[in-house]
């Protein structure tokens, strides 16, 4: 589905990330897990295309000139992008927000079927979308890639700040678009939920992925993992 | 009381002409981040516009107010292309600049050809009159364009609120990065948002023309003041531009009839009094264009 290969990336004069290479296949829920400034967000950006100091190559399902087109076109080809900061607009409504990124999938989330399995945003549709509360908008930003009909998501933090409740209903929903045959690229923090939720995580570090790591590995490295992460 | 209200007319009738400016203004401030300083050149192209037809090619007022737009439009959607698309991924003061010298090409351009001195342009026949709003008469085409600036603006209010592309536009206005993110071509609507609002100032031009000195500098005289309406009103902000352009029009009328002193320097002070209180204007958002 998607595959990374050479990746640099700057800030400046600061290299942020270094000869990274990384393939997702389809269907799979892969992870990025590092500290802070270890470079997973400007990957994602980079992926995007949101990001211009960067090199290397990026493929999109055989495309191999995925990483040349410009971030809207990589989101028309079937990305749907979940910032670290949620990104929802103050200047929509909650629908709006939902109803603004063009239809990219086969398969795309009807407005019913968001509002079924999210009931608080149809109870809200109408408010402004940052009157939502932190845990609202986050389901916000996840549903409204949905229902554009992404086959690639992007998620950077989906459940950072959410309680226990709502990271489990994220992570009954990944597994749903999972069984659907959407492939999601993640960055996660809570390597308890990584585990019930992903196929495989990488483990980024100054810039480069040091390890890779699947379910059972990371389970049986949880404390050292946690420590070094420093959560 | 008679001559307060017709006071407050005419200040709603000045407030008209800043909003409409304003609202392109921030319109295009919101969509590509450039402070338009040729708007007031592009007023006066409109009211010139509607002079040169009648007196060259025997154009109508009602005709003129549709087609002078119209040829900003197209005027506009070039310059946006050949000259303000190039600057816009530099710093905002190089299309401050760019549009700053439009401005005084444009104005010695007219002034060439027009000299300095205001040329007359007579009011419409069918609203040469004046109609009786009860307490005193007032002159019917200066309620025509009062009407007529309170439409345009309630028109452009719904495009943005109600339909796809006015929510395109916000969208882009507020998180432009993350909008082309999620698969909105953004850039396919630069060219007609910044089309669109010189079109607006050259409708306000039309507008202005039978009521005001049409002349080069007629645009020069009133954005400075247009400019301190959008800052009072929030930079971007599309309603508080309108509201801070008739509530100005308002006050400042006012003020010519009980400090008439104070009559220039009013909206200057209240622009300082409103960045005080809030640097952002009345509906600005804190947070920096990023």
């Amino acid at each position: 589905m998607l595959t990374v290969e050479g990746l640099n990336a700057w800030y400046g004069e600061a290299q942020v990330l270094r000869d990274v290479d990384l393939a997702v296949a389809e269907g799979e829920i892969v992870t990025l897990v590092g500290r802070n400034g270890a470079g997973k967000t400007t990957l994602l950006r980079c992926v995007m295309g949101l990001h211009e100091r960067c090199t290397g190559r990026i493929g999109l399902r055989g495309d191999t000139a995925f990483g040349t087109r410009p971030a809207h076109r990589r989101a028309r080809l079937g990305v749907g992008y979940v910032p670290d900061d949620r990104g929802i607009y103050a200047t929509l409504s909650v629908e709006e927000n939902l109803l603004l990124p063009p239809v990219v999938g086969p398969d795309p989330w009807s407005l019913p079927r968001v509002y079924e399995t999210f009931p608080v945003l149809r109870e809200r549709r109408r408010f402004a979308g940052t009157q939502l509360s932190g845990g609202e908008q986050q389901m916000l930003a996840l549903a409204r890639v949905l229902r554009s009909g992404a086959r690639l998501l992007l998620c950077d933090e989906p459940t950072e700040g959410l309680s226990p409740l709502l990271v489990e209903q994220i992570g009954e929903i990944l597994r749903e678009i999972k069984a659907a045959g959407v492939t999601v690229l993640l960055i996660e923090q809570n390597l308890h939920f990584a585990t019930t939720v992903a196929d495989r995580h990488h483990l980024l570090a100054e810039g480069r992925i040091v390890e890779s790591l699947d379910n059972g590995a990371v389970r049986a490295r949880e404390h050292e993992l946690l420590a070094y992460l420093g959560i | 009381m008679s001559g307060f209200l017709q006071q407050c007319f005419n200040g709603l009738v000045s407030g008209g002409f800043y909003a409409l400016l304003a609202l392109g203004l921030a319109v295009i401030f919101g969509m590509l981040g450039v402070v338009n300083f040729a708007h007031g050149a592009f007023f006066m192209l409109g009211a010139f516009g509607a002079y040169v037809a009648l007196a060259e090619f025997g154009v109508p007022f009602w005709a003129a107010l549709v087609a002078v737009p119209a040829l900003l439009f197209l005027f506009g959607a070039v310059l946006e292309r050949t000259l303000i698309r190039r600057l816009v991924p530099f710093d905002p003061l190089y299309n401050f600049l760019l549009t700053f010298g439009l401005t005084l090409v444009l104005q010695d351009l007219v002034k060439r050809e027009y000299g300095v001195q205001s040329q007359p342009y007579p009011r419409p026949a069918e609203l040469s009159g004046s109609l009786d709003l009860g307490l005193f008469d007032y002159p019917a085409y200066q309620v025509f364009v009062l009407a007529a600036a309170v439409l345009l603006c309630l028109a452009v209010w719904l495009i943005l609120t109600r339909t796809r592309v006015g929510m395109v536009v916000r969208a882009a206005t507020e998180r432009p990065e993350l909008t082309r993110a999620l698969g909105v071509n953004v850039g396919r609507w630069v060219t007609p948002v910044f089309a669109f609002g010189v079109a607006l100032a050259g409708l306000a031009g039309v507008l202005a023309a039978p009521m005001r000195a049409v002349n080069p500098l007629m645009g020069a005289d009133l954005i400075i003041a247009v400019f301190a309406v959008v800052v009072i009103g929030g930079l971007g902000s599309v309603f508080g531009s309108v509201l801070a352009g008739f509530a100005i029009g308002l006050v400042q009328s006012l003020g010519n009839l009980y400090v008439p002193a104070l009559s220039q320097t009013l909206i200057f002070i209240i622009m300082a009094g409103v960045l005080l209180w809030r640097p952002a204007g009345l509906f600005g958002r804190e947070e920096a264009r990023t």
